[in-house]
This record gives structure tokens, C-alpha cells and sequence, in this order.
């Protein structure tokens, strides 16, 4: 488009052998480039550490009944209380989500807007089958879990047909779709606007009931494990530098003798599997189904807002950023209840009535001031090792 | 069929609005490479100062009252998007993720403040009595306000033909979307151009929200309604192909066609209300598998 | 400032870097004013990323003084208006503009000289309604030196205007820009050895991404021209 520079870059690294060497060249080139880095190679030992004592804390959780006034979410100032586990249950799917959405925009670079399609598709089918057809919960879920890699392989092929922002509306439209056959109601498969309640009768014992709430906050943490291990396998694997590859520059990728598509696909179709697996475990922890919560754009834009502002391209930036964006929304929108909100002057109390307004300009402050996320501010804060 | 033309009007109605909305998208896109996901709340707000207006003013009940409120609907869409544009894309520039990020967060937040000052019912805009009576057409009863839509939207794109042709800062969109760098470096101030595009994005669709609340949804206002309108003009932006102004008014006309053709000649069956919608998409489907490029788009 | 500079450029450790490449590494020029300075250098030195630095539109490091002027950091549009004309290497017209639309772009207001650039090349006023992608590219470097002609600039930066144009278009060009120099200062980017020694005063060769000779065009040897750009006479 612009005027063609006339000098050409050094041709030399072209021809490196090693198909290894040279994707991790092109992927290596974008450390410190752009808002995204690379996944850490030296700071990986104190990152372990720190991972595994928190992981560690959060398991315990549940058996801990400290009292803590102010800061947390749910109606009872317990550590342990019901409101809270179940609020740190929803943090931890969405922290799910979220890094394996960071797989496909931060790590392949594609913008997509239609995940969300995925994770509906994964409340859906699972709740479907639980409460109209009355399986059992494991066939359930893996009726589940085809329906969403079929739609992902198909509907990704498609996508895929459309480059940069032509593939991102692609996207937005079949999520869109989605969310219009959800209010359909087509066969009484969704209840429509009002949504479907999960049938508990075929449900293992633990999972239902009052005693569920640590079970169910178990599980929540036992996905976030998962979803986070599946990603940092992929990206640190050859696949993994052919992303960083393809977000590059998918021209010189094709140089290295790579077709992108395929790892395009691949990506999208991980990405999306975790979404739908993030769903079935949401739908068992909320209860019901609903388009609104589920299914509408509301929900890629929270997403996407939760991997932006951990940092794009870092997965751990994903899994803080959705904690924190799920935990401040839950925590506004209790305060908004609480009998003194109601006392406060309207020009105050109007824009924290609403954690939208607040969660959006704190995303506009860190895009203008702090592009690369939370993990990027982290990371100033340490002097770089390479 | 007697009610054919009453439909295909209601179509070419629904089109027009699309393609006010469209086409300050797609001349945003053309010429900054920024997709504008804030033209949802330009649309919103435009609404939404219709109704104070209208409400404040009782001359809103007539005639004249109500070009008034479609200038002022114009006129906030296009302060807010020419704010926007200042403050928030040009900091940005050379950054185009982040800027398309931050239209995103800006939706996010301006929407949520809605909520919070008119909470999720509806307002009622007032408007004059003969917008929402019926004309007679032959055996057909077409409403009148499908006509000031029609006419609205045909009146927008005249308009912009011509600015685009026959101003200098229609030409310097028209290069500025070919090459930037070369704009500047004939000594032309970009930037300049950048705000006029916001701004006229912005007015449009301001004017595109009122529209829309008077003439397709019973003179209700809403904080979510630019939302969902701004998912279709998208697609009419990616139908068309992105940067392409004729390419946005002629998907306009498709996507209102078969949305409303869809709708009432097979959705009228119990649970596919929603088919006309999901038709437009797939419409949006075939044309990329197609043509990538959407129908009149740039290559690449 | 303290009376006229004698230099219409003078840049001093110019360093440039595209896509992690340094192409600029430390080039110092000095451009005097009036008639052409070539600056000469095989593919891929440096030239154009030079003059794309001179006028802003490539991020470069170092100091960069043009027509009087300390531009570094400046907006490119701010600098252009200090009285530069710029003639890209590859023309960049605007292909879906017509050839009156191309011009007009370029008028700035005061009068706008089209009889003369017309007179210059006659071809553009017989095409002045077509769209520019559709000339040839010997009409398309009429039209890329015609719109800087519009005003009287005192500096061109013109970038190898005569390549891959057919034999006829090249003498027309090297015509145009003999006349256009008696007038004004050109910086002058070519490959062709032949064009230089006809037009140029002075010449600046490039490797590298630094400067390797400077001096009148009278000065440079045949073997200065084999050692500095592997070839010897034209391109």
C-alpha cells in the first residue's frame, strides 16, 4: 500500500537450515515487540514457584474458615462461604476461557469475536442433554465435547476462508447466529430467553446439592489447571512457535515451506474446545442456561477485555486478568445491593451501580497507558533477564 | 401478493438505516484501517439526545419539531465520535489493534453508564403523528416512516457521493484510504482528515439510531440497541468489502432485503422468529466463501 | 536564522532500523543548494530509507537539518510544507483518483502552476480525466514529477525516476529534470551512472548504510564506480 522501500532485508536467515531454528528465530524476534512477549524462558523457575504455592492455596480454600471483613464477594464474610466459592468457581472457569481464547489471539495472532459461540455450545448441548434427553452426565459431556470440535472444525474452515478483520466479523456473525437459534427455541431445546434450568437427577451425588459447593469449586480450579497445562503445552511445542510464527507474518511462515492453514485450524479448534469444555463446567456450576449470560456479544467483549487486560500472548495473564475482571463485576454488583449503595450521591453511585462502566474505562486506561496488560506492568517491574 | 411492495419497501427502509450506519464505518475503515465498534453508542447517544430533546421540547410533535430532533441526534453522534477520535484513536495512532480495543472499551463503559442513568426500560421518543400513521398505496398500506428512512438514507448517500467527489477533503479521504504516507508527504495533514471521517461516521449514525427507534421500533429507546444494530452493519460493511462506500449501499439493500423477505415470508412459523437474522448471516457466509473480499472490497 | 545556509540538507548520524535490519548505520550528507546531488549506492544501502528519513515517514535517529530547519521529530506533513517536493520510487499515484484529482491533491493553496506543468508534459493534459491506474508507468512518473512541479519548491528528493520507464520516458524525465534544476536544489537517487554524470553537480554514494564517497561528479573515476557499486557505466 505505501511506497516500497527498495532496500531488501538481509536475506540471509531465510536460508537457515533447521525448520526448528528459523520459527524460533521468527517467533523469538517478537520479544519485547508489540504489547504481547514471548513465554518466559529464563524468569521460569521463580514463575513455578509462585504458580505452585497458589495453586496450592487456592485447593485449601475451601477448608478455610478465616474471617475476612470488606473484600469479599459473597454475602458472608467467610473465606469459605458458599458466595465465595462460588464466585471463585466463576473467576476460574472464566480464567479457563480466557487462556485458551489467549492461544488464539495472543499466541496466533487471529482476532476472533465468536468464541463465545464455543462456550454457549458447551452449556447448551450439556444442559440439552441433561435436562430434555435425561443422560447420564459422562456420555453427556462428551456429546458435548464432539458437537463443539465439530462446529469448531467447520465453522473454523469457514472463518478461516477470511483474512484479519474479514475473519473477525466472520466470527462475531456465527456467534451472533448462535445466540438467534438460542432464542429460538428450536424443539424446546434452549427455553428460549428465559433459558434452561439443568436438570440435577443424573448428576453424581457431589455435584448436586448443598454440599456440592466445594466439589463444584474443585472442579472449576481442576479445568483451570487443565485448560492452563493444555495451553502451555501447545505454545511451548514446534506447533506452538509456528503460531507465534503465523502471528508474525504468515507470509514468510509459507517461506519456511509451513501452510498455514492447518495450524490456523488447529488453534481455532483448541481454542474453541476449551471454550465448550469451560461451558459444560459453567452450566454445572450456575445451574441454568441462559442466552444473555451465555451466548451474546456481552460475553466476547468480557473476554476479551479479561485476556487484554492480563496481557495478550503471556497465558498467565489471561488467567489473572479474568480473575480479577470476574471478582471486581461479582463485587460491584454486591455493593450495588447493599442497603447504604443507595445513600450515596448520584454522581458516584450511578457509575459503580454499573461494573461495565467501571471495568470499561479501567480497560481504556491500561490500553492507552499500559498495553501490555497486567503481566506487562509485572514485568517492567522486574529488571529484564533475557 | 398484496402486501409485497409494503415489505420491499420496509426492506429498502431497513437498508437505508444499515447503510447510514455503514457507510461511516466502512469510510472510517477505508482510510484509518480502524474498525469502529464505539459506532454503536454514537448511535445510541444519537437516540438518546433525540429523546431529551423531544421530550423537553413539545414542538417535537410536529413537523418541523422533528428535523430538529433528527439535527440533534446528528449533531451529539457526530461531537461524541469527533471526541472519540481525539482522545482516544489518536493517541493510539500506529497502533491499530489497540485502537479497535479501545472502541470496544468505550462501548463497554458508555453502555453500562446508559444502564446506570436510564436503567434497561425503554423511553419513548415523541414524535410527530404522521410518522407513525400509513400512507396508502394502491391496496397497500406502507407506514410513513419507512419513506423518511428510505428517503433519509438516499439523501445521506447522494450526499456523501458527492463530498467524496467534488470536496478537497472528499479527494484526500479518497487517497488517504489508497496511501497515507503519500498524502502526507504532498504536505496534507492527515489527522485533519481522520476526525472529518469520525465526525461524519458519528452524525450518520446518530441520525441511523433515531431513525431506527421511531421508524422500527415503536419510538423506543433503549441503552443496547446500538449493539445489536452494529453487528449487521457490520456484516453489510464485510458483504460490501471493507473501505468500499458503494459496496456498503448495495449489501445495505441486500441484508435489509432478505432479512425482512426471510422473516416474513418463512418466519412467521413458530420457532423460526429468528430465521430472517440467521439468514443475513448466511448470506454473509456465502459471499466471503465466494468472494473474500466481500463484493466490492479492496484486495487486501 | 543568521543569513542563508549554504547546505539545503545536512544530516549527521543518520541511523535507521526496519523490521530489526539496520539499514541506516551513521550516514552523514550534506546537500548544498542548487542543482542536483546524486546519491548513488547498489540495491538495498540505504538510498530510498534515507530520503524517507529526511522527510519523516521512516523513524530515524540523529540530526537532520532541512532548508534551515531541525525537523527531527517532526510531523512528516510539517516538514513537506517547509517547500520539499518528493517523487517516489515507485510514483505512488493514486491509482483510483483521476489525473486532475492526482494534481489538485497536490496544490497548497497559492497559485497553482498547471500551465506549466502541462506545457512539461502535454500527455497529462490529454489524460487529465482518466484514472491514474490506468497510464502507463512512464505517464505515471509524468504525473508523480508533474504534481511536485505545481509549486515552486526549493527542494525535490527524487527516487530513481527513471527506472524500469521506457527509453523515450527516460530522456523526456532526465530533460524535465535538467530545466526543473536550474532552479531549485534536487536530491537525486539513481543506479543509472549515465543519468548522473548528465545531470548531477555533486554525488554522494552510499554502502552499507553509511557514506563512502562524496564529492563533484567530476571527480568520480571508472573505478571508483566499479569499486563503489560493482558495475561499471549504466545500469
Amino acid at each position: 500500500m505505501s511506497s516500497v522501500l527498495g532496500s531488501d532485508q538481509p536475506a540471509a536467515e531465510r536460508h537457515e537450515a533447521g525448520t526448528r531454528r528459523a520459527l524460533a528465530r521468527l517467533g523469538g524476534r517478537l520479544a519485547g515487540a508489540g504489547p504481547a512477549g514471548t513465554p518466559r524462558r529464563g524468569g521460569g523457575r521463580t514463575g513455578v514457584i509462585v504458580t505452585g504455592c497458589v495453586l496450592v492455596i487456592l485447593a485449601v480454600l475451601p477448608l478455610a474458615t478465616l474471617q475476612i471483613p470488606w473484600i469479599l464477594p459473597g454475602p458472608v464474610d467467610v473465606l469459605n462461604s458458599a458466595g465465595t466459592l462460588e464466585v471463585l468457581g466463576l473467576c476460574f472457569v472464566f480464567a479457563g476461557v480466557a487462556v485458551g481464547f489467549d492461544l488464539l489471539i495472543g499466541y496466533t495472532g487471529l482476532l476472533s469475536f465468536g468464541q463465545v459461540l464455543y462456550f454457549a455450545t458447551g452449556v447448551y448441548v450439556l444442559d440439552a442433554a441433561l435436562s430434555v434427553w435425561h443422560w447420564a452426565l459422562l456420555p453427556a459431556a462428551a456429546l458435548t465435547m464432539a458437537v463443539g470440535g465439530v462446529l469448531a472444525v467447520l465453522l473454523g474452515s469457514i472463518s478461516l476462508k477470511a483474512r484479519g478483520i474479514a475473519f473477525a466479523m466472520v466470527t462475531l456473525a456465527f456467534a451472533q447466529a448462535g445466540y438467534y437459534l438460542i432464542e429460538d427455541n428450536p424443539h424446546g431445546l434452549t427455553g428460549g430467553d428465559s433459558g434452561l434450568v439443568m436438570s440435577t437427577s443424573r448428576l453424581p451425588g457431589m455435584l448436586v446439592g448443598v454440599a456440592s459447593t466445594r466439589s463444584l469449586y474443585w472442579l472449576t480450579l481442576a479445568f483451570l489447571v487443565a485448560a492452563y497445562g493444555i495451553t502451555w503445552l501447545v505454545t511451548e511445542s514446534v506447533t506452538g512457535q509456528v503460531f507465534l510464527a503465523i502471528r508474525e507474518s504468515e507470509r514468510r511462515t509459507e517461506v519456511l515451506g509451513l501452510r498455514p492453514f492447518p495450524f490456523k485450524l488447529a488453534s481455532f479448534a483448541i481454542s474453541s474446545l476449551i471454550a465448550t469444555a469451560g461451558g459444560m463446567v459453567y452450566l454445572l456450576l450456575v445451574g441454568t442456561a441462559a442466552p444473555e449470560a451465555v451466548a451474546s456479544t456481552t460475553v466476547t467483549v468480557s473476554i476479551l477485555v479479561m485476556v487484554v487486560l492480563g496481557g495478550l500472548g503471556t497465558r498467565w495473564g489471561a488467567v489473572v486478568g479474568a480473575i480479577v475482571y470476574v471478582y471486581l463485576q461479582q463485587y460491584l454488583l454486591k455493593i450495588a445491593a447493599e442497603p447504604s449503595f443507595s445513600a450515596l450521591p448520584a454522581p458516584v453511585r450511578v457509575p459503580l451501580s454499573q461494573p461495565d462502566f467501571l471495568l470499561g474505562a479501567i480497560f481504556i486506561a491500561f490500553i492507552l497507558f499500559a498495553p501490555g496488560g497486567i503481566a506487562g506492568l509485572a514485568r517492567k517491574r522486574r529488571p529484564a533477564k533475557t | 401478493m398484496s402486501t409485497f411492495v409494503a415489505i420491499t419497501i420496509s426492506g429498502l427502509a431497513l437498508g437505508s438505516v444499515y447503510f447510514l450506519i455503514a457507510s461511516g464505518l466502512s469510510l472510517i475503515y477505508g482510510l484509518m484501517d480502524v474498525l469502529n465498534f464505539a459506532h454503536g453508542i454514537f448511535l445510541t447517544l444519537g437516540a438518546y439526545a433525540g429523546f431529551e430533546l423531544a421530550s423537553r421540547l413539545p414542538i417535537a410533535a410536529h413537523a418541523a419539531g422533528f428535523l430538529l430532533t433528527a439535527a440533534v441526534a446528528a449533531a451529539c453522534g457526530a461531537v461524541i465520535a469527533a471526541m472519540t477520535e481525539l482522545v482516544l484513536i489518536r493517541p493510539l495512532y500506529g497502533r491499530p489493534v489497540s485502537q479497535i480495543l479501545v472502541t470496544i472499551g468505550l462501548d463497554l463503559a458508555l453502555v453500562g453508564l446508559l444502564l446506570g442513568i436510564y436503567g434497561s426500560n425503554a423511553r419513548v421518543i415523541t414524535v410527530p403523528a404522521w410518522l407513525t400513521g400509513v400512507t396508502s398505496l394502491g391496496s397497500e398500506r406502507i407506514p410513513n416512516g419507512d419513506f423518511v428512512a428510505l428517503g433519509t438514507g438516499v439523501a445521506v448517500l447522494a450526499a456523501l457521493a458527492w463530498f467524496l467527489r467534488q470536496t478537497r477533503y472528499g479527494i484526500i479521504i479518497r487517497a488517504g484510504a489508497e496511501n497515507r504516507d503519500m498524502v502526507r508527504a504532498l504536505g496534507i495533514n492527515v489527522g485533519r482528515a481522520f476526525t472529518l471521517v469520525f465526525t461524519i461516521g458519528g452524525a450518520a449514525a446518530g441520525l441511523a439510531g433515531l431513525l431506527n427507534s421511531v421508524v422500527f421500533n415503536g419510538g423506543l429507546v433503549d441503552p443496547s440497541q446500538g449493539d445489536q444494530l452494529l453487528i449487521f452493519a457490520f456484516i453489510v460493511v464485510v458483504i460490501g468489502g471493507l473501505g468500499s462506500l458503494a459496496g456498503s449501499a448495495i449489501a445495505a439493500v441486500l441484508v435489509g432485503l432478505v432479512q425482512v423477505y426471510v422473516s416474513f415470508y418463512a418466519g412467521a412459523s413458530a420457532g423460526l422468529a429468528q430465521l430472517g437474522n440467521v439468514s443475513v448471516v448466511l448470506v454473509l457466509a456465502i459471499v466471503l466463501l465466494a468472494r473474500p473480499g466481500g463484493l466490492l472490497g479492496r484486495t487486501a | 536564522m543568521t543569513g542563508a545556509d549554504t547546505l539545503a540538507i545536512e544530516a549527521a548520524g543518520l541511523r535507521a532500523d526496519i523490521g530489526g535490519s539496520h539499514i541506516l548505520q551513521g550516514v552523514d550528507l550534506q546537500v548544498p543548494v542548487g542543482g542536483v546531488t546524486a546519491l548513488l549506492g547498489r540495491n538495498g544501502v540505504g538510498k530510498t530509507t534515507t530520503l524517507r528519513a529526511l522527510l519523516g515517514l521512516q523513524p530515524a535517529s540523529g540530526t537532520i537539518r532541512v532548508l534551515g530547519h531541525d525537523v527531527a521529530g517532526w510531523p512528516v506533513h510539517r516538514i513537506v510544507r517547509l517547500g520539499i517536493g518528493y517523487v517516489p520510487e515507485d510514483r505512488d499515484v493514486f491509482t483510483r483518483l483521476t489525473v486532475r484529482e492526482n494534481l489538485r491533491l497536490a496544490e497548497t493553496g497559492r497559485q497553482a502552476r498547471y500551465e506549466q506543468v502541462y506545457d512539461l508534459f502535454p500527455e497529462l493534459r490529454q489524460r487529465s480525466g482518466q484514472l491514474a491506474g490506468t497510464l502507463s508507468g512512464g505517464q505515471q512518473q509524468m504525473l508523480a514529477i508533474g504534481r511536485v512541479l505545481l509549486h515552486e519548491r526549493p527542494l525535490l528528493l527524487v527516487d530513481e525516476p527513471t527506472k524500469g520507464l521506457a527509453p523515450l520516458y527516460v530522456s523526456e524525465v532526465i530533460d524535465a529534470l535538467e530545466r526543473i534544476a536550474a532552479s531549485c536544489t534536487v536530491l537525486l537517487v539513481e543506479q543509472n551512472v549515465h543519468v548522473v554524470r548528465k545531470l548531477a553537480r555533486q554525488v554522494v554514494v552510499l554502502d552499507h548504510g553509511s557514506v563512502v564517497h562524496s564529492g563533484p561528479v567530476g571527480e568520480l573515476t571508472e573505478d571508483d564506480v566499479r569499486r563503489l557499486l560493482g558495475v561499471s557505466g549504466p545500469a
